[in-house]
């Protein structure tokens, strides 16, 4: 633990621009929400929204050349924390978007929702900047905390309510987990900055009983937060309980904050013990693949089956950090941004066809949708088929990305499973695109929609196709990312 | 040094007595009390490790605070424990296996494997005029400022949070209005009128 240093404090306030900014528009936003009416409430989510980008520009803008400590090293900033800041950032302010008019017609169209995500996102930098045990807890507590109030936030529906609690008691379990691990981590290795400890692992200790102890209860948690098999419980519940603007949320940038969790604890700090995380890594993976592709078969509901592809996502994602190569690495950061991208326009769309009194969350809502509108058909079939890895869509690099990984470190067997199991997947992402284009539509209603909601829609999914033709500079910023 | 030992054994003892009656306790009033005599136990035994900051913090922050809006709130909802209880007992035989292999595993890779890892010696012996709260103090505002501050943030989030999921505009409710009450004046309350005087029959 080196000295403290003011003058070396205040010069790292200014790495810690996008984070001051956010934190201090929360507040501000938080307070201009009480001087707008109920009926200008749209306004709260363009400051909100404005705020995100601006701090996305921040965050682009810091300038660093290499990791960077600051903050009594409790900060840091790099090449992926840079990056996954922005698209955060960008992905939040899409989300918010896409919340306004469903929000509206339900009712519960309230500035709270959008303080909480503004708030939520803090987290989420946090998290990605975290250089310490202490950060990376707060980090997540705060998104957490946000997280939980926002699926309950429809406080008329018993179901949200369910899956609030389920959510809380389950996500609170996940913590203590992940404090119960850190604290045996800080015992061991007699510090809570990630960079002592992988000195500390990298010294002598990758093979030391009491530090695995602790990496065991960290990848619990690890896995509850990402939401892979069996700590995935909560993931179809909530998906299905919250409201779909709240399910949008939870579903898309936390799945980021995972990422960077996974990264943080598990390559910053114990990427000596490589060896031991990535064999608890092979089962979360293997089974978040089968469980995840297989059990989505069956389910009815939209939202449901896509809380079960997200676990089989989470699987892929997690083959590319168990390879425990740089190529790995990439390769899951390239996965999770790309997913994180595609989901939030599936989630987009089910927004898009549900209007007051009509959810559009069971699949049957989407059958004949080309017959009502060949211009969305088409978008949702964009979603459907990267979801299930197909060429020339931006999922099938993805999943090229981290089958590559795998054969890179020898494990063939994992690259067949990984292989195997999106091919089960494939069913179920083609069904829905198979009733869009090939059953009667049931329902007639004209497909509304603010003029912004569908032109961000519509760029999101031609983003996926754009990106699935020339994958080249995501690519690249990963390669940057994580050299 | 043998007498501190007994100590910590003694207070220790109870401390794990009273945890087991929290949980094990019928009444949940009890219960409530039996979590204060823990913090008590857990505050004295912070005392004999020098945080004398911490311990004192424990009793007046969890016993004077806490544990009193607990006690009040478990005495304001009339909870039917019975009827909770009820499915409970069905459980124990599987609760007792796993908590069982839990302790197991736990108490094996502690006590018989050792954890091990890095040794960072003894304490050394503090000064007479060491001073806890100061030194935490300083930690807090310069090294933790940091995480000191996100910590604010997440208790305003739960104020937001808790206010958002609670708080209801019901129609029909006769509120004061402090500014209205304090606008007012004599002549809104009292009026005179001039009328002539009236012979009584």
């Amino acid at each position: 633990m080196n000295a403290f240093s003011v003058a070396a404090f205040n010069s790292g306030l200014t790495l810690a621009t996008p984070e001051i900014f956010l934190g201090l528009a929360g507040c501000g936003i938080l307070l201009l929400d009480l001087l707008i009416g109920d009926e200008r409430r749209h306004w709260t989510a363009a400051l909100s929204i404005a705020a995100l980008l601006i701090t996305a520009v921040l965050a682009a803008g810091v300038e660093v050349s290499g990791p960077v400590t600051a903050l009594g090293g409790m900060f840091l900033v790099d090449a992926m924390s840079q990056a996954l800041k922005v698209v955060a950032l960008v992905i939040v302010a899409v989300v918010f978007v896409y919340s306004i008019e469903y929000m509206r017609h339900r009712g519960i169209l309230k500035g709270e929702y959008f303080v909480l995500g503004l708030f939520a996102t803090l987290g989420i930098l946090v998290l990605i900047s975290a250089a310490s045990l202490v950060t990376v807890y707060l980090g997540l507590e705060l998104l957490s905390l946000c997280l939980y109030a926002m699926v309950a936030f429809d406080r008329d529906s018993g179901r949200a309510a369910e899956s609030a609690i389920k959510f809380f008691v389950l996500g609170s379990l996940a913590s203590g987990t992940l404090l119960y691990g850190m604290s045996i981590i800080y015992g061991v290795t007699g510090s809570l900055e990630l960079g002592t400890i992988a000195a500390a692992v990298q010294g002598g200790l990758a093979t030391n009983i009491g530090l695995l102890f602790g990496i065991a209860f960290l990848i619990v948690a690890i896995g509850f937060k990402f939401g892979a098999v069996p700590f995935h419980m909560w993931i179809p519940d909530v998906y299905e309980g919250s409201p779909t603007c709240v399910t949008l949320f939870v579903g898309s940038a936390p799945k980021i904050a995972a990422f960077a969790l996974a990264m943080r604890l598990l390559v910053d700090g114990l990427g000596g013990a490589h060896v031991d995380w990535g064999q608890m890594l092979v089962v979360l993976s293997v089974l978040s693949m089968a469980v995840g592709n297989v059990v989505a078969i069956a389910q009815t509901n939209l939202k449901r089956m896509l809380g079960y592809s997200t676990i089989s996502h989470v699987g892929y994602i997690l083959l590319g950090i168990l390879a425990g190569t740089s190529q790995g690495y990439q390769s899951a950061m390239f996965y999770t941004i790309t997913y994180v991208i595609v989901a939030a326009g599936s989630f987009g769309m089910i927004l898009l066809l549900s209007r007051h009194g009509f959810e559009a969350d069971r699949i049957e809502d989407f059958k004949g949708l080309n017959a009502r509108s060949p211009w969305f058909a088409g978008m949702m079939a964009i979603f459907m088929f990267s979801l299930a890895g197909l060429p020339p869509f931006i999922g099938f690099w993805a999943k090229l990305g981290v089958i590559q990984a795998v054969l890179g470190i020898n494990a063939v067997w994992l690259a067949v499973v990984a292989v195997l199991f999106s091919v089960v997947g494939a069913f179920y992402y083609l069904r829905v695109v198979k009733m869009m284009y090939f059953d009667e539509p049931v329902d007639a209603a004209r497909i509304d929609g603010s003029p912004l909601m569908r032109a961000v829609l519509s760029a999101n999914a031609l983003l996926v196709l754009l990106l699935g033709i020339a994958p080249g500079a995501l690519l690249v910023v990963c390669a940057h990312a994580l050299p | 040094m043998m007498f501190e030992t007994l100590l910590f054994f003694a207070f220790s003892a109870v401390l794990v007595g009273a945890a087991f009656g929290v949980i094990l306790a019928r009444n949940p009033v009890y219960s409530a009390l039996l979590l204060v005599l823990c913090f008590f136990n857990s505050a004295v035994i912070w005392l004999m490790l020098d945080a004398e900051f911490l311990g004192i913090v424990l009793v007046l922050v969890y016993v004077g605070a806490v544990m009193v809006l607990f006690l009040f709130v478990v005495m304001m909802l009339d909870v039917n424990l019975e009827e909770l209880r009820k499915g409970l007992a069905g459980y124990w035989p599987i609760a007792a296996v796993v908590a069982g292999l839990m302790v197991f595993a736990i108490l094996d890779v502690v006590v018989v494997k050792h954890l091990g890892g890095v040794s960072l010696g003894a304490a050394p012996p503090l000064p007479a005029d060491y001073s806890n709260t100061r030194v935490l103090g300083e930690a807090l505002f310069t090294r933790y400022a940091y995480p000191a501050q996100i910590a604010a943030v997440i208790l305003l989030v739960a104020s937001i949070a808790a206010i958002v999921l609670t708080l209801r505009h019901r129609p029909g409710v006769k509120p004061q209005n402090v500014g209205e009450q304090v606008r007012v004046s004599a002549k809104d309350r009292v009026r005179l009128v001039k009328m002539a005087p009236e012979k009584r029959p």
